[in-house]
């Protein structure tokens, strides 16, 4: 038994306790400001991880249900660095939340450390029980706006949908379970080839399939996810772009590198149809937070292109992107919360005029959809080169990875058109009743100026996250 | 830091000086990139006099700095004869193109900050001997041309040429980018270095049936960049769309990336997989020539006759690649440099005629050559140039091609290449009789001429420069066929070009 291990797990639950128990003392007004609390504490959190070492070996805990090694501290960081970002923009969110503002704050960490276990989980039990905290702080954040229908509609969605979707997760581990004999993944992953051919195991990988896609948004499980992105809060549709889908992501990655991956044509024909879904649905939104919302169904496509491949190039694609969507998504969603703040409002024509307005926002939204685009210099674009790279890698052996490569294409060809559409909201003269000057609090400016660094750093200098990502894939 | 380094930095670095520049100091902004494009030029233009004088066997100019290791991916430039020319041609292009910026009257700041950055782009894609960087560079220069034509583009239709230009540019750019990650992977090289993968080809060929699906990638990706027919239509109309300055650097140098792609890696990497391609790639270079010439007879409007032929030009330039003889391909990039400067001067041209008349419709037009001589003349000398006319640069690619194609291209392609001077020389002629020629339109009658230096000195750089290349094409022609010799591979070239008679004696 090695605690220590998930010493980064447990300090985020105690955050977040200490964050409920402090609301005990603190008047209303100051309510608000625990959000500097809790930022505090995981910045805390996140240098301490990088006191951590990558061990040689993966290092287990609670008899092999939690593993240690560099693809969950890889993916803990980026939770956690999502979670700073999101917890600073419910700061800002916070007069639009009518009661119980410490509970969103408290709630979001626990979701943050379910995600953190999920990194970690090398155990379908821990899988389970990580995904099922993860959703259950996700139904309740989704429906928080008690006041608006379309908050509450999207939340009810998600946890019906969501229900769902964990029964197919915990039938298929059953199934699984039953023909192999274990539930842990190395165990599973030593089955004999007969046991791994029989049809139950198969339909039981299947269905922990349907499972995950369904958290990662991926077609044909994506129709709850433009409801609840535009029904949710701001900062949490920011978190379940991010975090959320990282944290399926995570598992499915855990899966294909302990030896039990998905089969490769059936991952490929979801990575092409999610891809067209995502962009071509993208087309005529004019709500900016479901065009998000299906944009970021796009971003799940272009992301299992790399689990498609199977191989260890595009798992790095896959770290890679993750860690240029995290600073993009984050840009686009502060600005957009702030500028949904006069308005309440989350339609395309609030933009209108913005480069006027604010220049600094203005910029940020403007590099983020050039980043989501794909097109250098910025953090984006060297994501789909590292999975474009790793996709063509395996064309000599399936050559369905080509066909793959060229829906990629089409999609980005496609997206150009909405994405640019939102620097044409910006920047083009236009008229508009939204002419004065938006005030940025100067935390949602620092939020912003690191989120467009991030970006810039990450498609000039992508370097140096490379090497961390293979330090991180090769303790493996 | 070598030479290029600097000649892709400066505007680079002028646009981010701008950018903090204080407010409301047009002025200084203005200076600023002048100053930018100055610098750049002259940089340039010593680099190729400098090469000139001392041409190496290998790059020159060389600096390699390592970016990703992992991948083998560096920044590295350097400049052999193929794209010194390219260099001095965009230097030029982007300082008279710098003349047209006082045509923007609202926002100039942001206007200037983007046409550094893209004039950056242009030469940072000619410059990098690195093909992601080739890559980068080239995308960098696309999200301001989008922005450009957007905002302070003309026209009703503006916002429709913004959108179908980046589209059709992206994905274009998108299909070469596989091909050239194919190249990538099946070369075997662990490098994205253009000459490592071209060392490692000569080594171990690629396999004819890989080299035939990349070369098709290329031609598709770079094709639709140079706008080869059918995946022309983004550009008459995006030019017709765009302000001056972009017009003329996109429509000058950012276009001939697609050819210049061709020329350095598809011919080298995968000469048998041009071979298969042959016979098609000549139809729609044919239809670049013939189809887009027709369409160019048929314009009523002087900014889109002047981009209908820039498409059509590129199908001369497409026949001298797919000729792949040494003749052929040196006559593809003098073309290129000298379309670039003739495209130029077109566009700023036709963007000071809308400028100060307020339209560019011919119907219009009549008789400007007395009213307006300084622009009458510069027009008159480029659509000479354009109908290719011998003392033009542009003559002197068309011959070298036509010397190429003669003995390698089927007869199709040769006989249209003829009916492309023809072709040319009809709409060049008709323009010249209907705008310059003729009665004077009494609506034109108080159209000043072309005064200030500022706005002569651009067209006076861009027809001395055609003329100088044109009367003495051995500037340009000595270090391209240099530089042309290695790419050609002599193996696979005998696929293609008709048996030697040696061969044949043994046959016997």
């Amino acid at each position: 038994m090695n605690l220590s291990l998930c010493i980064l797990e447990i300090s985020v639950v105690f955050l977040g306790l200490a964050v409920l128990l402090l609301d005990l003392w603190t008047p209303p007004a100051g309510k608000r400001s625990l959000g500097y609390f809790a930022v505090a504490g995981l910045v805390l959190i996140l240098g301490g991880s990088f006191l951590i070492e990558i061990p040689q070996t993966p290092e287990t805990a609670f008899t092999g249900l939690f593993v240690h090694d560099g693809l969950a501290l890889f993916f803990k960081r980026l939770f956690l660095l999502t979670a700073i970002g999101v917890l600073l923009l419910a700061r800002e969110f916070a007069p639009r939340i009518p009661t119980g503002i410490s509970e969103f704050y408290t709630i979001t960490i626990f979701a943050l450390s379910g995600m953190m276990f999920a990194a970690s989980a090398n155990h379908f039990v821990l899988a389970f029980v990580a995904l099922e905290l993860i959703a259950i702080c996700f139904y309740i954040l989704t429906g928080f706006l008690r006041h608006r229908t379309a908050s509450l509609e999207a939340g009810v969605k998600y946890l019906i949908l969501g229900a769902l979707s964990s029964s197919f997760l915990v039938y298929g581990m059953a199934l699984v379970y039953g023909t192999a004999g274990s539930m842990s993944l190395p165990e599973i992953a030593e089955a004999t080839e007969a046991t791994r051919t029989s049809p139950l195991f198969q339909l039981g990988m299947l269905l922990i399939l349907v499972g995950l896609g369904f958290k990662i948004a991926v077609f044909p499980w994506q129709f709850w996810a433009p409801d609840v992105y535009q029904g949710a809060p701001a900062p949490i549709t920011a978190f379940l772009a991010i975090g959320s889908k990282a944290a399926g992501f995570a598992l499915l990655l855990r899966l294909n590198l302990s030896g039990l991956p998905m089969p490769a044509d059936l991952l490929i024909l979801i990575a092409a149809a999610t891809i067209l879904y995502g962009n071509l649905c993208a087309l005529p939104q004019r709500n900016l937070k479901r065009l998000l919302g299906y944009s970021g169904i796009a971003h799940a496509g272009y992301l299992a292109m790399g689990l498609a491949t199977g191989s260890q190039a595009g798992a790095e694609a896959i770290l890679f992107y993750f860690g240029g969507y995290l600073f993009t998504a984050m840009a686009a969603f502060a600005v957009i919360t702030i500028v949904s703040r006069e308005t309440d409002t989350d339609d395309l024509s609030i933009l209108y005029g913005l480069g006027k307005r604010s220049p600094l926002l203005a910029l940020a939204m403007a590099l983020a959809v050039v980043s989501l685009a794909g097109i250098p210099p910025l953090a984006g674009f060297f994501g789909k080169f590292l999975l474009f790279l790793a996709v063509l890698e395996q064309g000599p052996n399936f050559a369905l990875h080509y066909l793959l490569a060229g829906v990629a294409i089409v999609g980005v060809a496609i997206s150009i058109y909405y994405y640019f559409g939102i620097i044409r909201a910006m920047y083009w003269p236009r008229r508009t009743p939204l002419t004065s000057p938006i005030p940025t609090h100067l935390t949602l400016q620092i939020v912003i100026v690191i989120s467009i660094l991030g970006m810039l750093w990450l498609g000039m200098l992508p370097g140096y996250l490379v090497e961390i990502i293979d330090q991180s894939l090769n303790s493996l | 830091m070598s030479l290029l380094t600097f000649i892709i930095a400066v505007p680079l670095a002028g646009a981010v000086l701008l950018a903090l520049m204080p407010d409301r100091r047009e002025r200084l902004w203005r200076n600023v990139t002048h100053g930018a494009l100055w610098i750049t030029f002259l940089l340039a233009g010593w680099a190729f006099v400098s090469f000139w004088l001392e041409p190496g066997e290998t790059f020159r100019f060389q600096q390699q700095i390592p970016w990703v290791e992992q991948l083998g991916i560096s920044f590295h430039v350097g400049a052999d004869g193929l794209n010194i020319g390219l260099l001095l041609m965009t230097a030029a292009v982007a300082l008279a193109a710098g003349s047209a910026l006082s045509e923007i009257r609202q926002r100039p700041r942001l206007f200037n900050c983007l046409f550094l950055i893209m004039t950056g782009g242009v030469l940072g894609a000619f410059a990098s001997l690195d093909v992601f960087f080739f890559y980068f560079f080239h995308e960098l220069a696309l999200v301001p041309t989008f922005v450009m034509i957007g905002i302070w583009g003309r026209g009703e239709r503006r916002q429709y040429a913004a959108f179908k230009l980046t589209i059709y540019l992206t994905g274009g750019a998108l299909i070469a980018l596989v091909g050239l990650v194919m190249l990538y992977q099946h070369t075997g090289a662990s490098s994205f270095g253009m000459a490592e993968m071209i060392q490692e080809a000569k080594e171990r060929p690629i396999p004819v049936n890989q080299q035939t699906a990349i070369f098709g990638l290329l031609l598709l990706g770079f094709g639709i960049l140079v706008s080869l027919w059918p995946f022309h239509t983004w550009a008459p109309i995006g030019y017709a769309s765009a302000p001056t300055a972009t017009a003329m650097l996109h429509a000058g140098a950012l276009k001939k990336f697609g050819l210049y792609g061709l020329v350095r890696l598809a011919v080298p990497l995968a000469p048998e997989g041009l071979g298969r391609w042959l016979e098609i790639f000549c139809l729609l270079a044919l239809g670049n020539i013939l189809y887009c010439g027709w369409v160019t007879m048929r314009q009523r409007n002087l900014h889109l006759l002047i981009g209908n032929s820039s498409v059509a030009h590129m199908g001369l330039a497409f026949l001298g690649i797919a000729s792949l003889s040494l003749a052929g391909i040196t006559g593809a990039v003098v073309i290129m440099i000298a379309h670039g400067l003739l495209a130029a001067l077109a566009f700023r041209l036709s963007g000071w005629l809308e400028h100060s008349k307020g339209s560019a419709e011919i119907q219009e037009l009549g008789g400007l050559l007395s009213q307006v001589p300084f622009f009458g003349t510069c027009l008159f000398l480029a659509l000479l140039a354009a109908c290719g006319v011998p003392g033009f640069a542009n003559f002197a690619g068309e011959i070298l091609v036509l010397f190429g194609a003669w003995d390698s291209l089927p007869w199709f392609a040769v006989a249209g290449a003829w009916g492309a001077l023809i072709i040319g020389a009809l709409y060049c002629l008709r323009a010249v009789s209907h705008i310059l020629h003729g009665r004077v339109d009494d609506r034109n009658r108080g159209l000043g001429d072309m005064q200030s230096a500022a706005l002569k000195f651009p067209c006076a750089l861009l027809i001395a420069l055609l003329l100088i290349f044109g009367c003495y094409p051995r500037i340009l022609t000595d270090a391209i066929e240099r530089s042309v010799r290695p790419l050609i591979n002599p193996a696979s070239a005998v696929a293609i070009l008709p048996p030697a008679p040696e061969t044949e004696a043994t046959n016997r």
